[in-house]
């Protein structure tokens, strides 16, 4: 099969190969590069003299007696505490997965289900709702957060993450129940189950993929988000986005760069299990979009 | 599915989007209407062996009571957008007077802080999304041509930049431009040019935030032409053939057309996207040179100058609310087009 395509081999061929390997170059190599400079000292990924003394760890050498150095995982890690931003973050991308799955699977399962005119409505609301820059809403919250005296708190962080991801989750979740066929759950509620039944019990157990693949994305909104945990979290609440963005301040002055490209390395590495896992769900989940759209 | 049932099951997930999206976009415009009180001072007598002497000083504690009686602030009605730091209406009539040139015109525009922030945010989102959308297919017909060994490994590759957190993101671009990284120490060597930065420049800062965002966004565009390529029927590509078109023609008339649908729902997404851009401005460290409107709202928000400035921030969220409400309009026409032909 593959030696088949090879013999077709020309110059189109070529062109697309050499063009891919670009692509590929440019969208890898920025991560593999501060991966490998991360365990290196400032003198060499952040050379006077020569980029290339990041590759041979000409200062690492001489200052730390190896040619890798952990000292940047160190000082992040511990130094500047990054364990408890980690904390916090599992706790509010937990948190935000689940109750926006919950809330989603019933809105969804809802507006897939019924003919009325006016859940074509509320999906429309929903897109609008879904198209504001999330800056825009914190700007209403901060005021009235801070007249409540509830501003700061994770729990607040999570309840607002979960009302920004309903629109996306209602849309997807929706799409994916339209495909479940209607016959099911009728029969059973013509066989007595009452409708909350019949979801509970026929709805939920053939769901699973339509879920997954929302909560990823669930997931990465709230891992990635740094407009809402930038400046609706108290220092000692911060998530590892906000945290990277408050060493940049202050490593930089320190001469501890190194702090943050360390952070940053350690962040990005449950993403990349994240893909090498879910790349299918990931993928459908894309392109289910959009079908729908 | 009965009216009682359907809100059972939903108002759950209503309530939060009301609380949470509709209140604060109201909340946004009552705030915009009001603005910080201002200090409250008084005039002092002190009088002394050489006479009295009047002074004006702050009364702390009056202001203090004053901003915590009325915390919104002082109502201004609508003088939060026409003042310097939003619309700047009297500075925009005055340098269309003044201005000689339209040079000298944009040169004054681009002085005003919101102007400054819309220019950059509505440069982005127009070169940005056409970009992504020609990266995007690029890659994904190389893909189709090639072997399917590379099928799995390019998708792999090519959803780390889409799915990593924005802010890491431009940090990793960021480091790697820095005057003593690879690519800006790079640069400095090809261009001869020791003091080469692609911080100093606004036009610099600006081309390295685009290219940024082209890079984010374009696997997300590969991705979805790729799987729209799957669905190109075969045998309208084999009569095309047959017919003589040649490569370029079976993709300009067979396999574009077909695709129309996708392109203007990854449009649609991108537009969304970029009009909101704010964390590469954060990552690049850019804000002297390039600011967007969501970078606005957040500066004030986050009190840099001191205290949080409500009524401007809220100022800015309604002006980009209905931006995006007019970014919105043709697609919510179409899509209430559609569902009148369907009903």
């Amino acid at each position: 099969m593959i030696f088949d395509q090879i013999k077709k081999f020309n110059f189109l061929t070529l062109l697309a190969l050499a063009f891919l390997i670009l692509w590929l170059v440019m969208a890898m190599f920025p991560f593999i590069w501060t991966l490998w400079g991360s365990f290196k000292v400032q003198g060499d990924f952040f050379s006077k003299q020569d980029w290339k003394n990041a590759i041979y760890g000409v200062f690492t050498l001489s200052e730390t007696g190896h040619y890798f150095t952990g000292k940047g995982y160190k000082g992040a890690w511990i130094i500047k505490e990054f364990w408890r931003s980690t904390i916090n973050t599992i706790i509010v991308t937990f948190s935000v997965v689940t109750i926006s799955l919950t809330l989603g699977t019933l809105g969804g399962y809802a507006l897939a289900r019924s003919g009325f005119r006016y859940a074509f409505w509320i999906l429309i609301i929903a897109l609008i709702f879904r198209a504001m820059p999330h800056i825009t809403l914190v700007s209403g919250y901060l005021f009235p957060f801070f007249q409540l005296n509830i501003w700061g708190y994770l729990a607040t962080t999570i309840i607002v993450m979960v009302a920004i991801n309903q629109p996306f989750t209602l849309w997807m979740l929706h799409s994916f129940f339209l495909n479940i066929p209607k016959e099911l759950d009728e029969s059973a509620m013509v066989d007595g189950c009452t409708r909350f039944q019949a979801f509970r019990n026929v709805i939920i157990p053939v769901m699973w993929p339509g879920v997954i693949t929302t909560g990823l994305f669930s997931f990465l909104l709230a891992y990635n988000d740094f407009a809402l945990t930038g400046l609706l979290l108290t220092h000692e609440n911060q998530t590892m986005v906000p945290k990277i963005a408050s060493f940049l301040g202050t490593t930089q002055v320190e001469g501890n760069i190194m702090y943050a490209v360390a952070a940053v390395v350690s962040a990005t590495a449950p993403l990349f299990v994240l893909v090498m896992f879910f790349q299918r769900q990931i993928v459908s989940g894309l392109i289910t979009g959009a079908v729908k759209g | 599915m009965r009216h009682r049932t359907f809100v059972s099951f939903i108002w759950p997930s209503a309530f939060v989007m009301l609380l949470f999206i509709a209140v604060p976009i109201i909340s946004v415009g009552v705030q915009s209407l009001f603005i910080q009180h201002e200090q409250v001072i008084e005039t002092v007598e002190n009088c002394g062996p050489f006479g009295c002497k009047q002074t004006q000083q702050i009364n702390y504690e009056a202001t203090e009571t004053l901003r915590k009686e009325k915390p919104l602030g002082r109502f201004v009605g609508l003088e939060a957008y026409t003042n310097r730091n939003h619309l700047a209406l009297e500075e925009v009539k005055e340098s269309w007077g003044t201005a000689n040139t339209y040079q000298e015109f944009y040169k004054d525009i681009m002085n005003l802080p919101f102007y400054k922030a819309l220019v950059f945010t509505l440069t982005y989102t127009a070169i940005v999304t056409p970009m992504v959308l020609i990266l995007g297919f690029l890659v994904a017909l190389s893909v189709n041509r090639l072997p399917s060994i590379f099928k799995g490994p390019t998708i792999f590759c090519s959803l780390l930049p889409f799915i990593v957190t924005p802010l890491i993101g431009a940090l990793i671009l960021f480091w790697m431009i820095d005057a003593d990284g690879i690519i800006g120490g790079t640069l400095q060597i090809i261009f001869h040019n020791p003091e080469l930065s692609l911080k100093a420049s606004p036009t610099l800062t600006w081309i390295t935030l685009i290219i940024y965002g082209i890079w984010h966004s374009a696997p997300f565009s590969f991705i979805v032409f790729y799987a729209g390529l799957q669905t190109v029927p075969k045998e309208t590509i084999e009569s095309a053939k047959i017919d003589g078109a040649n490569k370029w023609e079976q993709v300009r008339y067979v396999i574009i057309p077909h695709l129309m649908p996708l392109v203007i729902f990854i449009a649609l997404m991108q537009l969304m996207d970029n009009f909101r851009v704010f964390e590469p401005i954060i990552g690049f460290n850019a804000s002297a040179n390039a600011t967007s409107l969501s970078w606005l709202i957040y500066n004030d928000l986050r009190g840099s100058d001191g205290n949080m400035v409500f009524g401007s921030a809220a100022a800015t969220s309604f002006l980009m609310i209905i931006g995006v409400c007019i970014l919105l309009t043709p697609v919510l026409i179409r899509t209430w087009r559609s569902y009148q032909k369907v009903s």
